[in-house]
This record gives C-alpha cells, structure tokens and sequence, in this order.
C-alpha cells in the first residue's frame, strides 16, 4: 500500500526545504558571485545580487600577484600524498584485520580510533620542535607525514568495514576452481575491493585538503597549502572582498565538486558503518 | 583455519600501521609530559630545568585557564545541540516526498566541504562586518543599528560559523538513518491512529538514536580542536572571550615560547579529552551491539 500524498502537500514541503537549504548554501553562493564583481561592486550599498558588470578580473589578479598556483601545487602534492602513503600502509593491516581476525584485533581497532581522541594540540609542541631540529618546518614532505598519521586510523577503519563486506566464501570457491593466487588477486579481489579503496582515497583527500591546525602551525609560506595561504587573507592588507572571494572559491571548487561525488560513502566512512 | 604461517603474515602486514601509530602517540606525548615538568621557555636557552608540578600548578590556577576550558564546553555544546535539533528538524523535512530531493541533499552538504579558513574568512568579512557585512546592510535596509558581531557577541559568533559548518554534516547522517526506516511500520502506526508526535516519539527517534549517538561522537571528537576558525575571526579575543584550550595551548606555546607551561596545558587537553571520549565511547558502545 502506497502513501497517498497531496499535491499540495508536496508543494508546501518543497517550497520550505528548498527555503531552508538555500539560507544554508547562501554564504557560497554569495561568495561565488562576489568573485565575478569588481572590488567597489563587491562593497556597493545596496548589495549587487545579479545586475552588475561579471569580471574575471579577480581570477587573474589572485593568480598573477600571488603564488597561488604553487598553493594549490602544496595542497595537491599534501593531500593526495598523505593519502597514498597512509593507504600503503593501512591497506595491508585492514586486510589481515578483516580476513585473519585474531582474539585482539577489535583491541586493536578500538586503541586506532582512540589515538584519533587525542588532541593536536597535546603534542604541537614536541612536533614542532622536532620539526625545527630537523629542518622539516615549512616543508611538504612533513606536513604529509603529520597529516597521514592524523587520518591513519580513518583509514585504517574504512577499509576494515568495507573488506568484511566481502564475503570469505567467495575466495575458497575461487579456490576451489582452481585459481591461482594471483588470479585470486586480480579477478576476485581488486574488482570488490576498489570501490572501498577508492571511496576511502576520496574521503581522505578531503579531509587532508581542508586541514588547518597543522598546515597553520608547520607552514610558513614554501609548503603552504591553500588552507594556510587563504589565512593570510585576514591581514588589513587583503581585504579585497572580490579578490578574497576569487581565491577562495579556487581553493574549495575541486574539494567540494569530490564531496559532492562522495556523500553517500561519507556517511558510511565517517560513522564507520554504524548508520546506513 | 588460520595456519602458524598465515597468522605471522597478518602480523607483518599489520605491523607498520601499528607501529608508526604508536611511535605518533608515544614518542610526541612522552616528550610532552617530559617538558610539561620543566622551566622551558624558547625565549630564555639554556634555563631548562626541572621543576616538577609548578607549570600545572600555574596553568590551573591562570584565570585564562578556567576561561577557556568553558568557552571550549559552551561551544562545544552550542554546536551539538544546533547540530543535533537543526538536523533532526532538516532531516525530517528533506526526508519528505518533495521535488528536487537528490540536489536538495547535494546543496545542503555543501558547508561541510568548505576549509575552515575559508568558511571563517567569508563570515567575518562579507557577513558580520559591521560596516559591508551583508547583515550590516540588511539592518541599515531594516533601518536597524549593525551589530559588530565579532566584538559584541563574540563566542556566539563563532559557535554560529562552527554549527554552519556541522550542522550539515548532523543532517546527512541523521538523513541516512531516517531513510532506512521501516515505512510499512511507520504506516501501520498511522493506520492505528498513532498521531504525528507520537511516531516521531515512539517510532522515528529510537530508530534515529544510533545516528545521534555517533553525530555527537565525530562531532565531539573534532569540534573539540577547532583552531582555524578561532585564528582567523578573533585571534582568541577580545581579551580571553573566544580562547579555547586548544587556542591557549596554542599561544603559549607558539607566540609565548613557553614551552614547560604550554606542554601542562596540552596534557590538561589530553586528560580532558579522554574523559570526554572514555565518556562517548561507552555511549556508542550500547548502541553499537
């Protein structure tokens, strides 16, 4: 038996959620359009919503009087670094948690996500200072390793809920047909594990390109990624709305066009499978 | 069955994501406690020496301390119960047979993929300015006088460019939950003349509590470090209006050099963190099994 749902009901939920996530989307849009306006139309009384002269100007300007392109060459070497090298390493251990389950791996699992508990800044100190012992202060190479180990045990527990999705059966029937290990590999294995791989990869990408506390505290200017470089935008001197929208919306479209890809998997990584 | 060899192959292909995890808790937190017992200020070299509990003794009893860890739970709190009302309300609507429902759902998570520093600069600039602000310019249009949010109301303003960013992330996973919701269950209840109240009580709020439950665990666990937001709006001001601990932390140790008193401040974080996690964690265990 099928709900039987007015027309006008219909309508009315419509108009308010669709009221309520354009108030909630408003701040991007308006930055959005900010960056299309020049600097005295971007502060004009009354605010300009859609009538005024679209520039480009303010992309140009953010690229040419900065460095933003070697910014966003940081944020991409950081973020996809430190997820490559974290799923190196987690890949394997999820694997033997998912498919050799000893007595301690829920111990163990538990004791990764509590290193997650830990705040940054209970150990800020010692990194920097070794950091600075090391000559790894504003260095990209450092930062990536930072930011691997934060997400280590994201990574770690994504991957341990999607490799126990695959069902064990389905290797011994391979088996049995008499594949060997690396057609188990590869014709059974990888095609069931990548989308898990890929949607953890996603998630941590993300994660590893917004983060701030460390690229803020371990980069001056050399290895700043944008999350960094967007902050010196707050000095009095940087106060052109247009051209601080401009470069603001360089730094979040490729992130928030993978978010957008990624939703439905972020709920299940980020709750760890516990919400479906 | 797992053989001898297979268990020691497990173990190898375990033992760097365990080990590198350990060094990252151990060897940073052991240095940590180590300096929180020493006079150690970068500003003075070669004074270092041990001086046991003075520096807990002394961040404890610092006014800004007592400050910034309620600062740290009012927005904490303040964040959560946005979150946690505001995206049961979102959820219930979206949730709703409407049009548009997939691009609904893609615009509303949208502030949740925003850098913080992006997020913070955008607020305080295009928003709450109290001169160009938008808000500033709709209360002029209203023939209002402009509030300087960041100076007049300043922990509330932060809190509120925190929840826009989280309350997105509340309403997604609450959503996820809400549409894995028995509808025939739902309907039954209807048919039997449960009232609206009464299956959003009954029915709907228990199948959502496990979604609760972990909304305010993630969010608990990375609301309680929130550091970009309060550099770029308030630099911690005015005065010790908008310092969390982990600001506190941070500028003692980064723009006072005070590395002994900054160390007690982060086991203090530390310890209360763990509090606030062994806390959770019990919480999401009775809902997990």
């Amino acid at each position: 038996m099928s709900r039987t749902v007015s027309n006008r009901r219909k309508w009315l939920y419509t108009v308010i959620a669709w009221g309520v996530v354009l108030i909630i989307f408003f701040p991007i849009l308006w930055m959005v359009i900010t960056s299309f306006k020049s600097e005295g139309d971007a502060i004009a009384t009354p605010p300009k919503f859609l009538f005024f002269h679209w520039t480009l100007e303010n992309y140009h300007e953010v690229q040419e009087s900065s460095n933003y392109f070697s910014h966003f060459l940081n944020s991409v070497i950081i973020s996809l670094g430190s997820t490559a090298l974290g799923l190196l390493i987690a890949v394997p251990a999820a694997w033997a948690m998912a498919f050799q389950p000893a007595k301690r791996t829920k111990d163990i699992l538990m004791w990764m996500l509590s290193t997650k508990m830990m705040p940054s800044v209970g150990v800020l100190i010692p990194i920097y200072i070794l950091f600075q012992k090391f000559g790894l202060l504003d260095n990209r190479v450092g930062v990536l390793v930072v930011l691997m180990l934060m997400n280590l045990p994201i990574i770690v527990w994504m991957l341990y809920t999607y490799f126990r999705e695959i069902p064990a059966g389905i290797l011994e029937a391979a088996r049995m047909d008499g594949a060997g290990l690396w057609n188990e590999i590869r014709y059974v294995l990888t095609p069931m594990a990548v989308p898990g791989i890929a949607s953890t990869m996603l998630l941590n990408i993300i994660l590893a390109w917004n983060e701030a506390f460390w690229t803020l505290n371990l980069t001056t200017s050399a290895a700043a990624p944008l999350s960094a470089f967007i902050a010196s935008y707050s000095s009095p001197e940087g106060l052109f709305y247009a051209k601080l929208s401009a470069a603001s919306t360089m730094a979040i479209a490729p992130i928030l066009i993978m978010g957008w890809f990624s939703q439905k998997q972020l709920v299940r990584g980020l709750t760890f499978g516990a919400v479906k | 069955m797992a053989t001898t060899h297979q268990r020691s192959l497990a173990r190898f292909m375990m033992a760097p994501s365990v080990g590198m995890l350990l060094l990252w808790m151990i060897v940073p937190l052991g240095m940590t406690l180590w300096f929180s017992f020493q006079n150690y200020n970068l500003l003075m070299p070669g004074m270092q020496k041990f001086i046991g509990l003075s520096n807990y003794k002394y961040f404890l009893s610092d006014p800004g301390f007592w400050t910034s860890l309620i600062n740290t739970l009012e927005m904490v709190a303040g964040v959560l119960a946005v979150s946690v009302v505001g995206g049961i309300i979102f959820a219930l609507l979206i949730d709703q047979p409407i049009f548009g429902q997939g691009y609904v759902r893609i615009l509303m998570i949208a502030p949740f993929f925003i850098m913080p520093t992006v997020s913070a600069l955008v607020w305080k600039n295009m928003f709450m300015n109290p001169v160009n602000g938008l808000f500033a310019q709709i209360s002029h249009a209203l023939g209002l006088q402009p509030i300087d949010w960041l100076a007049q109301h300043p922990l509330l303003s932060v809190t509120l460019i925190v929840s826009w960013q989280w309350l997105p992330f509340a309403t997604l996973i609450l959503l996820t939950s809400l549409q894995s919701l028995d509808r025939e269950q739902a309907e039954a209840a209807e048919m039997d003349g449960a009232s609206a109240l009464a299956r959003f009580r009954y029915l709907t709020l228990p199948h959502m509590g496990r979604a609760i439950t972990v909304v305010i665990l993630i969010e608990t666990i990375f609301l309680l470090s929130v550091f970009a937001e309060i550099l770029v709006t308030t630099n911690g001001g005015p005065g010790y209006q908008t310092t969390t601990l982990t600001y506190l932390v941070y500028s003692q140790a980064l723009l006072q050099f005070d590395v002994g008193g900054a160390s007690a401040g982060g086991i203090v974080a530390v310890v209360l963190a763990n509090i606030v996690a062994i806390f959770l964690m019990r919480m999401i265990g009775k809902t997990l099994d």
